[in-house]
């Protein structure tokens, strides 16, 4: 195990010396201590290795991340794992807003809550929050999927493509042309899956609610052309 | 973008830290706010006083014999207290208007900072820390305080600037955002006697929440309808001679981020301005919602 102590060590070095993991690197577990609230932990990292970050991060926390399974042991300010690639990214506390904003792929979880913006704009991703998520989450919501335990704030999946959205708690408000949708047999199943690789044991995918796109805002309506 | 940090205290025992306390949270918002930095501190009043904050572009010359001048035309003591460019002017209670308006009649190049039993309010251009160095906030004691760094966007980088800002008795804040309706709403409140300093958004976000107070609302709920006639975004962090209060606004893309514990209440734009807080592993943190009211008073 390599440990980085930010406390001594300046946050370039981290990240350098975490670039230049590759596939098959030796160097397969890290643990970095200290880094309160630092911007930009662990940003870009493309190599399958396990790193546990002990304590809270700030902005950007495994953003563009590829491959690598990290684990904070604590909150996450603004953007964590944005534009995530692929890999695993896990936030033991809460985080702040646009977690998992526009990620391509891999899994982000949040066992704490998720505040305003929660995979805004997510082209792939799938996010898990064990708590509750704040207002405009799922905002234009391209793809991927977004599991929330507990309850979604105002104007959930306002805008929403083709993102799949499942709550188990209440929506506050529903924004323009997100609807409730039928959970059938494969949306069980695909929650099910999801549930089970974040690790959340016990709860059962038919308390969640399905939602997702009408398909009326984003396909061009010949009855719409006067507005035009 | 901006950096607020504030620290309301609940254990007596941390008020003579509470300077050196502010001075290490302000030292991690430079960053987002390099152009200048100000902070106030409520402490130390003096029974039957008030205390007025001045600053000066010439300290030396501005400040020599003000006391004496002041005293004359008021008829009572007046004592004076330089700090750099800023100055802390001490008289009866009840003779801090006529001294205020005495500095403004005889002095038309001393600006007044704040004016309050406990308030003082030290602000200019500079690197934050610099600001904080120059006028030792590190050995301030009292009972709460906030502090605020700049990044200019909707008024010019001068010491008038800066925040915080005070249009009240004993009152104080300081804005991270910006505000769309300020000019209207400023015409409004000067129809209503209310005056102004500069052309800043936020001065007009303090004389707002000045006038509400003035209306008979206490600061909770001048907050809570802050809500209503301002537009534009905004973390307001502000203080009163025995309050603090945060809110946002309803789209709350302005960072906050907060920490309580029995000792303290401390705000922060990043967790990093509380990540040296004592015992902050153990504090309850969290990020204040939107459009919600969070205030905090102190009992006596």
């Amino acid at each position: 195990m390599r440990t980085i102590d930010l406390a001594t060590t300046p946050l370039r070095e981290l990240n350098e010396a975490l670039h230049r993991q590759k596939d098959g690197a030796n160097e397969d577990n890290w643990e970095v201590l200290n880094p309160r609230g630092s911007h930009a932990v662990a940003v870009g990292v493309d190599a399958p290795i396990n790193l546990d970050v002990k304590g809270s991060v700030g902005y950007y926390c495994g953003g563009m991340n590829k491959k690598a399974t990290i684990t904070v042991h604590g909150s996450a300010g603004p953007g964590v794992a944005e534009n995530m690639m692929s890999g695993k990214v896990t936030i033991k506390g809460d985080a702040s807003q646009y977690a998992g904003a526009t990620g391509r792929g891999g899994l982000l979880v949040i066992e704490g809550n998720a505040s305003s913006r929660c995979g805004i704009s997510m082209k792939g991703i799938d996010i898990v929050v064990k708590g509750n998520i704040g207002h405009m989450s799922a905002f234009m919501a391209q793809s991927g999927h977004l599991v929330v335990l507990g309850d979604a704030g105002d104007a959930l999946g306002d805008s929403i493509y083709e993102a799949k959205l499942f709550v188990r708690g209440k929506v506050k408000s529903l924004g323009a042309d997100c609807i409730e949708k039928e959970m059938r047999p494969e949306h069980h199943e695909e929650l099910a899956k999801l549930l089970e690789s974040a690790g959340f044991k016990d709860v059962k995918t038919n308390e969640f609610k399905r939602y997702g796109s009408a398909r009326k805002l984003y396909n061009f309506n010949i009855d719409n052309a006067d507005a035009y | 973008m901006c950096g607020i940090v504030g620290l309301f205290l609940k254990n007596k025992e941390l008020e003579p830290k509470l300077g050196s306390m502010l001075t290490t949270m302000l030292a991690t918002m430079c960053e987002r706010g390099p152009d200048s930095a100000g902070f106030a501190v409520y402490g130390a009043p003096e029974a039957g006083k008030a205390k007025i904050t001045l600053q000066s572009p010439n300290p030396d010359t501005d400040f020599a014999g003000l006391a004496d001048a002041v005293s004359k035309v008021i008829c009572a003591p007046a004592k004076l207290v330089v700090k750099s460019t800023h100055a802390v002017l001490t008289v009866p209670s009840s003779k801090a208007d006529e001294a205020r308006a005495a500095v403004r009649a005889n002095h038309p190049a001393i600006r007044v900072m704040s004016q309050g039993e406990e308030i003082e309010i030290y602000k200019e251009v500079g690197y934050p820390t610099e600001v904080s160095k120059r006028f030792d906030l590190e050995h301030m004691a009292g009972t709460h305080a906030i502090a605020h760094t700049r990044m200019a966007t909707e008024s010019a980088v001068t010491t008038m600037g800066a925040h915080p800002f005070s249009t009240g008795p004993d009152q104080c804040l300081v804005h991270n955002g910006s505000l769309s309706n300020h000019n209207s709403l400023r015409r409004e409140l000067k129809r209503d006697g209310m005056t102004f300093e500069t052309e800043n958004d936020t001065e007009v976000a303090a004389a707002y929440l000045s006038w509400r107070m003035k209306q008979g609302m206490n600061l909770g709920e001048a907050l809570e309808k802050s809500l209503d006639d301002l537009d534009g975004f905004f973390t307001f962090v502000v203080g009163t001679k025995d309050g603090f209060g945060v809110i946002r606004d309803p789209i709350a893309c302005k960072p906050a981020v907060m920490a309580e514990t029995d000792d303290y209440v401390a705000f922060g734009s990043e967790y990093r301005a509380l990540a040296n807080l004592p015992n902050i592993d153990k504090a309850r943190v969290w990020e204040p919602e939107p459009s919600t009211v969070y205030f905090w008073e102190r009992k006596h």
